[in-house]
């Protein structure tokens, strides 16, 4: 009897033990799943509020240039302009110097100044974006309007992107500070794919008679394109979305300019200024089917960014 | 002249493995004058940590040498050390001479060093480019520009690794597209391709199955006629098969150093006859 | 050496120094945001800025003690509410994976990382500050740790998975369950790990601006409970730094001072933690 009663007491435990693991499995679980819950709220909130704005003025709201609160006249094209445009000068500034700064840190340089200058990036990357637009106040706004966008116009001023007058502010400016602020990803996702490329690879082109530059230009860098491209898409994705850098230097003015040195407006910047001050229904709806926009450019960019660089790192293991 | 005697054919060892003799007498103790490379008091360090000690050794011209030992014993780094290709990593530096022609490799320009002396790693590692341009890749670093030229090359140096005939129609897919064996001979083509008068291969077959092995070894004896060939090697019966002279590797040391068959029929060492009996390691 | 060596040499120094440029321009950025911070932040720092309310727009002296405090709420309440979720969340893709859903969940997560801060502060402000009829330093707290959140699951989920599967055996072997085995053994194992990732995120999410600039708003005066809007130090920032009074400037150095300590000591703290693990 008080053999059996022993094995039966094991056996509730062996089973309460067992349903504890499964209590456990299934917290953990539904905290995952919180996750995906959370992304489709997100989704179901953008299309609910922006809905308004979609319906009233169906395709005519992406290509109209007019936006007027007062007059409840809602047109996106300025923003989404903004946005691009923004994006891509800075891409244009960060890509260069960040793959290259990427190339130094993981290949050319001496190891024990790259794990230096990397904490330092590392250190560059978590610097909040309002403190970024503080500084390029007083800063890179001035610096812009009396030395390089003078120097720009004297020199290309033929050009169409380089004529008008001068602010400070703009696209320019605001480019320059998203180029400032996309370096640091650029940089560390890009070293991490370079770092990820087999010694062998490397040695094989050395063994070969190769310089170490040519080792690293013919045969790195090929083997790490994807990741490199998945840290521009990445710092891209950044870069449409920043918002309080770009809001205090791109001049919030909701037209299309040629002129890079014209103020100009981004989704980002007329959310940050207009969403908590918002006139109507119509108004925030438009607002909201911005940020929408804003939520489906980055989304697509950001997942393509992840495949590359997943696709990358799985190659280096 | 002795009767030849394929040592392929009779691969078993050690009391029964014939070698094929040297033709020259002089030739026949690895200390000729005709050495390619040879290393004099070589130690060698990384960071803190002595990897080889006083290593003096010398590598004859065509001929085929292995470097044998258990894991760990320095006999690849002593490998790596004759290309400089240890340079690159971190904390590495050693004292004494490594010699080319009697030229110290030290005071050469490593690009030039490293044509010269080529080097075939232990794991396959094709470049992601097409079979083509892995081979023309040396040479184009190299100068080599036109496009005539590399063709020739290419099919020349395919050629000598025996793999021509296997890939000539697929010259422009991707190297990874090929088996293993076959990537490996691609490693071994691409090293030839800049001609190089002294090829190192890191253990190049202990990936490979018995059949890619002798294809393997078959070409090393078919190029070595133009070439010095430095082999290591885990696998006693290929150092038994393939080498002329064999050295062996313990703890950092050049234990000793002879003619293939003595290292295996007659050693002077009681450390080698061990290994080479199969009692240690 | 023949000339094409000597071209090929000169190459390859070129691009050397192209590329050292590239990393000492990025780098020296840092070095002038702090050396710009410090030199306009120490002069206007003073201890009414810890101990004082916001002066009228224009006044002169006045501090900013009450976004203080607020940032350290709501940062605080965002941590409360999305360490548990992340990390818990991340234990589940590290020990309990195979299926369709972690798989997803982690590239979700990496989405969810990627969705701009502003576009959450909509979603919070449609689920508090809709509801609420305010802002509140609530709305502004769940902005915060909707940031947080991906941030804690995929640091949580890397270093568990750092733990080697020994050690899972080993507990197991001793027939501890999977849920104390994770528990008692794989946890701690990757503690330092997950607070590094904890520290980093808490770090990243002080320095928001944008999802509180319509979810907590700001306020002159002290938030007597988190249902009121509530100021924070980067929105007082914010405000300070495109105000047109040169004293309202000097405040958002200061605060841009204090924010930016507070934000790389974090960070220096969180790696000397990680790097003290990895050793």
């Amino acid at each position: 009897m008080a053999s059996s009663a022993k094995s039966t007491s094991f056996t509730a435990v062996r089973k309460s033990v067992q349903m504890g693991d499964e209590a456990a499995r299934l917290v953990t679980l539904v905290f995952a799943g919180g996750i995906l819950l959370i992304t489709l709220l997100v989704v179901a909130v953008l299309w609910d509020h922006s809905s308004l704005a979609l319906y009233k003025f169906g395709f005519h709201f992406f290509t109209s240039q007019n936006w007027d609160p007062n007059s409840d006249e809602f047109g996106a094209l300025p923003f989404v302009y903004g946005t691009l445009m923004t994006s891509f000068l800075a891409l244009l500034i960060a890509v260069p110097l960040g793959v290259g700064a990427a190339i130094f840190l993981a290949e050319l340089a001496p190891p024990k100044i790259s794990s230096i200058l990397t904490f330092l990036v590392e250190l560059l990357a978590a610097v909040p974006s309002v403190i970024y637009g503080l500084l390029a106040i007083f800063t890179l706004v001035p610096f812009m309007r009396d030395t390089v966008e003078p120097a720009l116009q004297s020199t290309l001023g033929f050009l169409p992107f380089f004529q008008g007058q001068i602010f400070g502010v703009g696209y320019l400016t605001a480019g320059v500070i998203l180029a400032i602020m996309t370096f640091p990803f650029i940089i560390s996702i890009s070293r991490e794919a370079l770092l990820a490329v087999p010694r062998e690879q490397r040695e094989a082109a050395l063994a070969l008679g190769a310089t170490q530059w040519e080792s690293t230009f013919d045969i790195v860098l090929p083997n790490a394109r994807l990741g490199i491209i998945g840290s521009i898409f990445l710092g891209l994705a950044r870069a449409l979305g920043e918002t309080m850098a770009v809001t205090m230097v791109i001049g919030n003015d909701p037209s299309i300019k040629a002129s890079l040195f014209a103020p100009g407006y981004t989704i980002a910047a007329v959310i940050a200024n207009e969403f908590a001050e918002a006139s109507g229904n119509l108004h925030l709806s438009a607002l909201v089917a911005l940020s929408f926009v804003l939520f489906l450019l980055t989304m697509v960019i950001n997942g393509a960014a992840r495949l590359m660089i997943m696709a990358t790192s799985r190659k280096g293991a | 002249m002795q009767p030849k005697v394929s040592s392929m054919s009779s691969p078993s060892f050690p009391t029964k493995m014939h070698i094929e003799p040297h033709s020259s007498g002089a030739a026949n103790t690895p200390t000729s004058k005709e050495a390619k490379m040879r290393a004099a008091n070589l130690n060698f360090f990384y960071g803190s940590f002595q990897a080889l000690y006083d290593i003096d050794l010398e590598i004859q011209a065509n001929r085929i040498t292995a470097l044998i030992g258990p894991s760990g014993c320095g006999k690849s780094t002593f490998l790596r050390t004759l290309n400089r290709i240890n340079e690159t990593i971190r904390g590495t530096r050693y004292t004494g001479e490594v010699l080319l022609d009697g030229v110290d490799v030290k005071s050469q320009d490593v690009t030039a060093l490293r044509r010269r002396v080529g080097m075939v790693f232990q794991k396959s590692n094709p470049f992601p480019k097409t079979i083509f341009d892995n081979i023309a890749y040396g040479p184009k670093v190299n100068g080599m520009t036109s496009k005539q030229d590399l063709e020739v090359t290419v099919e020349k140096s395919l050629r000598r690794a025996a793999l021509w005939e296997e890939v000539k129609d697929k010259l422009q897919k991707p190297a990874s597209a090929l088996s293993g064996g076959q990537q490996q001979r691609l490693c071994i083509a691409r090293a030839m391709a800049v001609d190089p008068e002294v090829l190192l291969l890191d253990e190049p077959c202990s990936a490979l199955d018995p059949i890619a092995t002798l294809k393997i070894e078959e070409l090393l004896f078919s190029i070595k006629d133009q070439t010095t060939i430095v082999i290591v090697t885990h696998n006693m019966q290929q150092a038994a098969r393939v080498a002329d002279n064999t050295g062996f590797f313990m703890l950092g040391k050049l234990v000793e150093f002879d003619r293939t068959e003595m290292i295996f029929r007659n050693p002077s060492k009681k450390e080698t006859e061990d290994y080479v009996t199969g009692r240690f390691g | 050496m023949t000339l094409r060596t000597r071209w090929r040499y000169l190459v390859n120094n070129v691009m050397l120094a192209l590329t050292g440029f590239c990393t000492l321009l990025t780098i020296s950025i840092l070095f002038f945001i702090l050396g710009y911070l410090v030199w306009n932040g120490f002069t206007s720092l003073d201890l009414a800025f810890f101990t004082e309310l916001p002066k009228s727009p224009g006044e002169a002296g006045g501090g900013m003690a009450n976004a203080i405090l607020g940032s350290f709420m709501m940062v605080g309440l965002a941590t409360v509410i999305g360490v548990p979720i992340g990390f818990l969340g991340g234990v589940y893709l590290a020990e309990y994976d195979g299926g369709w859903l972690p798989p997803v969940v982690r590239y979700t997560a990496d989405l969810l990382n990627g969705i701009p801060s502003i576009v959450l502060g909509i979603v919070a402000w449609n689920l508090l500050v809709v509801p609420m009829k305010t802002f509140s330093a609530w709305a502004g707290s769940v902005a915060l740790s909707l940031i947080l959140i991906p941030i804690v699951v995929r640091s949580t989920e890397q270093f568990l998975r750092a733990v080697p599967n020994s050690l899972r055996e080993g507990a197991l072997a001793l027939g501890a369950n999977k849920a104390t085995a994770t528990l008692t053994v794989v946890v701690p194992a990757a503690r330092r790990g997950i607070l590094t990732g904890i520290i980093l995120g808490v770090a990243r999410i002080a320095g928001e601006t944008a999802p509180l600039l319509f979810t907590s708003l700001n306020n002159q005066f002290w938030a007597t409970s988190p249902n009121q809007p509530t100021a924070s130090l980067p929105v007082m920032i914010f405000t300070h730094a495109i105000s047109p009074y040169d004293d309202w400037h000097r405040q958002a150095w200061a605060a841009g001072l204090v924010l930016l300590a507070f934000v790389l000591i974090a960070n220096m703290t969180a790696r000397f933690v990680v790097s003290r693990n990895a050793s």
